[in-house]
């Protein structure tokens, strides 16, 4: 009785131990912008390797699921009579959901792991150590280009999105399904605000982008250094990037539109 | 050094995309290219029933729409909706016998402002407030009218 309340109190105090050294490296993190800043060029690597090579999978994706998303928008609406509409389902199911939860969600999978693998790797042999016997600080050398990186990528990538499905939606809807040309675009802008909807996918994309670059980085950063230790690290950011993303979506969404 | 500069370039236009895409969203999918809250001029109108207008609904003259609902607000001396309608610059012929009616689009459609011209020579201006107003059909009341008219078709 009292070993398994044991076990649940060490495991509680492991979370908890858990959270705080993510806030103490986040908070490291940050406090290297100003080195950083001095040195942009390791900046620009990682907006290469984070932003860039994600280009294709988020271009991709935006497109089909804009194609997607017309094609089945079309067959509910054109039932109500109402397939001059499609425009406004589809952009605003993009701007304001789809793009920056669709986009996390591929983003924790292509770069997120990638960013866990690849600081576990350093530790499991021993680049940070080494790193650190030269007097350089690891996670203001290494850590942060990668957390600013992936902060700035993530709302691009998602604005891309979001934009690269409306034009799938656009051309399933008015070139194969011959919706009006003028009422898809009319309606569209009619609907959607800026600040109410644009804007608010911009910011939800920033926040889901601030963290999971701060799961995967926090991720390999604590992994344990060995193979098996990195592999369950990169596991577990995109597990926990996945339902961090999907839960803060809910409560955003209710914060921003739920009233 | 060749390397560093292809890297540069590329995020370069990634990040130049990037913004592309959110400017695409700003001026071609959402509202921002039209006119904003700061043109056009005011008019009011007084409705005894609104039925469900929202903030924001089109204001349209013949189909056309002049302009936007700007806000709804309730008189408690007269207890009217009073209705303040944004409309273009550039529609400023506007008679000051014109009827306001409140439409729905569609059979279950938004509601909306259908303004019909009235034949007075003299236009509405700024601030201006239009006196020929109809309520807005409300379906619940249309139906039991409709079943109260039945029952007594039926009595005789």
């Amino acid at each position: 009785m009292l070993d398994a309340l044991a076990t649940l109190g060490r495991a509680g105090l492991a979370v908890l131990a858990s959270l705080g050294r993510a806030h103490l490296l986040l908070a490291g993190i940050l406090g290297g912008l100003p080195s950083m800043l001095i040195r942009p060029r390791l900046l620009l690597a990682q907006l290469y390797g984070i932003g860039v090579l994600s280009l294709l999978i988020i271009v991709v994706s935006g497109l089909f699921v804009g194609m997607v998303l017309s094609l089945q928008g079309h067959y509910v609406l054109s039932q109500f009579g109402a397939a001059e509409s499609l425009g406004v389902m589809v952009a605003a199911s993009l701007v304001r959901e789809l793009g920056p939860v669709v986009t996390a969600l591929l983003f924790a999978g292509r770069a997120g792991s990638a960013l866990t693998a690849e600081i576990g790797l350093m530790k499991a042999t021993e680049q940070l150590s080494g790193l650190e016997m030269m007097a350089v600080d690891p996670v203001k050398r290494v850590l942060t280009p990668r957390f600013f990186g992936g902060l700035i990528s993530m709302p691009l990538l998602a604005a891309l999105f979001s934009a690269v499905g409306v034009l799938g939606g656009w051309f399933v809807g008015v070139g194969l399904l011959g919706v009006d040309d003028g009422a898809f675009w009319g309606q569209m802008q009619n609907k959607i605000d800026f600040n109410e909807d644009v804007l608010n996918g911009v910011i939800k994309s920033l926040v889901f982008g601030l963290v999971v670059t701060w799961i995967a980085l926090y991720e390999g950063y604590d992994a344990i250094p060995t193979s098996a230790g990195v592999s369950r690290a990169t596991t577990r950011t995109v597990v926990q990037s996945a339902l961090a993303v999907l839960g803060l979506d809910f409560i955003l969404t209710a914060l921003m539109f739920g009233g | 050094m060749a390397r560093i500069r292809l890297s540069e370039i590329l995020v370069g236009a990634f990040m130049a995309l990037g913004f592309v895409a959110l400017f695409f969203l700003a001026m071609r999918v959402s509202n921002l290219s039209m006119a904003t809250a700061s043109e056009g001029y005011t008019l009011t109108a007084r409705f005894d029933n609104i039925g469900s207008l929202r903030v924001r609904a089109p204001v349209s003259m013949s189909g056309v729409r002049l302009g936007r609902v700007e806000a709804i607000d309730f008189d408690q001396e007269t207890y009217q909706a009073v209705v303040t309608l944004r409309i273009a610059d550039r529609y400023d012929q506007i008679p000051s016998d014109t009827f306001a009616n409140i439409f729905t689009a569609g059979l279950l459609g938004e509601q909306y402002i259908g303004l019909d011209p009235g034949g007075s020579p003299d236009m509405l201006i700024d601030g201006d407030r239009i006196e020929f107003t109809q309520s807005a059909l409300v379906l619940e009341q249309m139906i039991g009218q409709f079943l109260l008219s039945k029952a007594e078709d039926g009595g005789e």
